[in-house]
C-alpha cells in the first residue's frame, strides 16, 4: 500500500456536505476543529454530537453509541490530528467488531487550528495503512468527488475506515452549538432515551 | 451455598445498577469482574489499549441510552485526565474502578508515584472519589457510586485499596 500524498484536492465543506447529505436517522460524531465545523456547515441536527474538545475521543464515542445501538447507522468524522491523538482507538474499534460503526477522517496532512503544522500523515503515516492493520476490514481513500460519493454510500452500509484526502485550504468556522450539556440532551431526546 | 467472593459481589452490584456495557484495560486485581463480563451475554465487554478510551466509551454508551463502567488500575487514571473534561462538560455519568498498586506492600517502585497521585487528581479533575478498604463494604460502595454516578450524572470513581485486593508477588 502506497503511503497518502500531501496534495488532496478535495474541498472539505464540499466533501463532507456529500456525506452528510439525506442523513436520515444517521447517529454523527464529529471530532474538535474542523471536522465539527464541517459537519455542522453541512445542516445542525439533534443527533450529531460535536466535539470541542476530548481530543483523540470520536472513534470511540462513535463505538459506545454503536454498541448501545446495534440497529442504527454511526457515523465518526474527523481529522488527521484527532484520529491521529486516538491511534489506538483503531485497534480498539477493529477488535470491538460493530457492524454499524464507521470512520471518516479529513486528512490535510495537517494541524488546521494551530497554525496548520504539518501532521504525521503529512510526514509518512498512512491512516488508511495502521486501520487495516488494526484489523479495520473495509478500508478506502477518496480523493475525488466521484470516490466521495461511493463512500458516502459505503459508509452507512458496511463498517469501513475511510479517509479522503482533502485540500489543505482553510475555510471559515461555522460554529454549532458547543454546550455539552445541550448536545447530550438533545442527542438522547432525539433518540427517545432520555430518563 | 458457600458465600459470594466482594468480587462476585460487586459484578453483582453492577448488574443491579443495570450496567450493560464495560470497558477495561486489564489489571489482576479486576480479573475475576472482567472473566464475568466476557462470560455474560447481556453485557457488551470492550477492551481498551490506554485508560482515557473509556471515557470516550461510556459517553458513547450514554449517549446511545446505555450505563457503561470501566476498569483500570491507578496507573491508567493518569492516562485519563483531559478526557475526564468529556462527561463534566457534557453531564454525563461516569463510573470506573480503580484498584491501586504503590500505596501498601508494593514491590515495584515504578507503582508508586501514580498510586501516591491517584485521589488526588481524580479530585482536582472533577471526579468524585471513593475508596474501600474492607471486603464487606466494596458491594454497597459500588451500588452508591452507581447511583450516584448514573442519576446525578457525574463522574465517580472508587478506589479498591491494595490492601484491600493484595499486594502482588513478585518474589516467591
Amino acid at each position: 500500500m502506497t503511503a497518502l500524498r500531501n496534495d488532496g484536492t478535495l474541498d472539505r465543506r464540499v466533501a463532507v456536505a456529500e456525506l452528510m447529505r439525506d442523513p436520515g436517522d444517521l447517529l454523527v460524531v464529529t471530532g474538535l476543529g474542523a471536522a465539527t465545523y464541517d459537519v455542522g456547515a453541512a445542516g445542525d441536527r439533534p443527533t450529531n454530537f460535536y466535539l470541542w474538545g476530548a481530543m483523540g475521543g470520536a472513534a470511540m464515542i462513535g463505538l459506545g453509541i454503536a454498541l448501545a445501538q446495534p440497529t442504527k447507522r454511526v457515523l465518526v468524522i474527523t481529522g488527521d490530528g484527532e484520529q491521529l491523538m486516538g491511534m489506538g482507538a483503531l485497534a480498539t474499534t477493529a477488535a470491538a467488531k460493530a457492524p454499524n460503526l464507521s470512520i471518516a477522517v479529513l486528512d490535510n496532512a495537517r494541524f488546521g487550528e494551530t497554525g496548520s503544522q504539518l501532521s504525521h500523515t503529512g510526514l509518512g503515516a498512512d491512516l488508511a495503512a495502521v486501520a487495516a492493520a488494526c484489523g479495520w476490514q473495509n478500508v478506502a481513500i477518496a480523493r475525488d468527488m466521484d470516490e466521495v460519493a461511493t463512500l458516502r454510500t459505503r459508509l452507512r452500509t458496511e463498517s469501513l475506515f475511510a479517509v479522503l484526502s482533502i485540500s489543505a485550504e482553510e475555510k471559515i468556522r461555522h460554529l454549532p452549538p458547543r454546550d455539552g450539556a445541550y448536545l447530550a440532551d438533545r442527542f438522547r431526546r432525539a433518540l427517545g432515551v432520555a430518563e | 451455598m458457600q458465600n459470594p467472593t466482594w468480587q462476585e459481589s460487586v459484578y453483582a452490584a453492577l448488574k443491579a445498577a443495570n450496567v450493560t456495557m464495560i470497558g477495561y484495560v486489564p489489571d489482576a486485581g479486576h480479573a475475576h469482574l472482567i472473566k464475568a463480563a466476557h462470560a455474560d451475554p447481556e453485557v457488551d465487554t470492550v477492551v481498551l489499549t490506554t485508560e482515557e478510551e473509556g471515557i470516550a466509551l461510556s459517553a458513547g454508551a450514554w449517549l446511545g441510552g446505555k450505563r457503561c463502567a470501566i476498569l483500570m488500575q491507578s496507573s491508567g487514571v493518569g492516562n485519563c485526565i483531559n478526557m475526564l473534561s468529556l462527561p463534566l462538560n457534557c453531564r454525563m455519568p461516569f463510573l470506573t474502578l480503580v484498584t491501586m498498586r504503590g500505596e501498601w506492600g508494593e514491590f515495584n517502585p515504578w507503582q508508586v508515584p501514580m498510586g501516591a497521585a491517584t485521589q488526588p487528581v481524580l479530585t482536582a479533575a472533577g471526579v468524585h472519589v471513593r475508596r474501600a478498604d474492607q471486603p464487606d463494604e466494596v458491594a454497597e460502595m459500588v451500588g452508591a457510586s452507581a447511583a450516584l454516578a448514573f442519576d446525578s450524572q457525574i463522574p465517580v470513581a472508587v478506589l479498591f485499596s491494595q490492601r484491600l485486593i493484595g499486594a502482588k508477588v513478585f518474589v516467591k
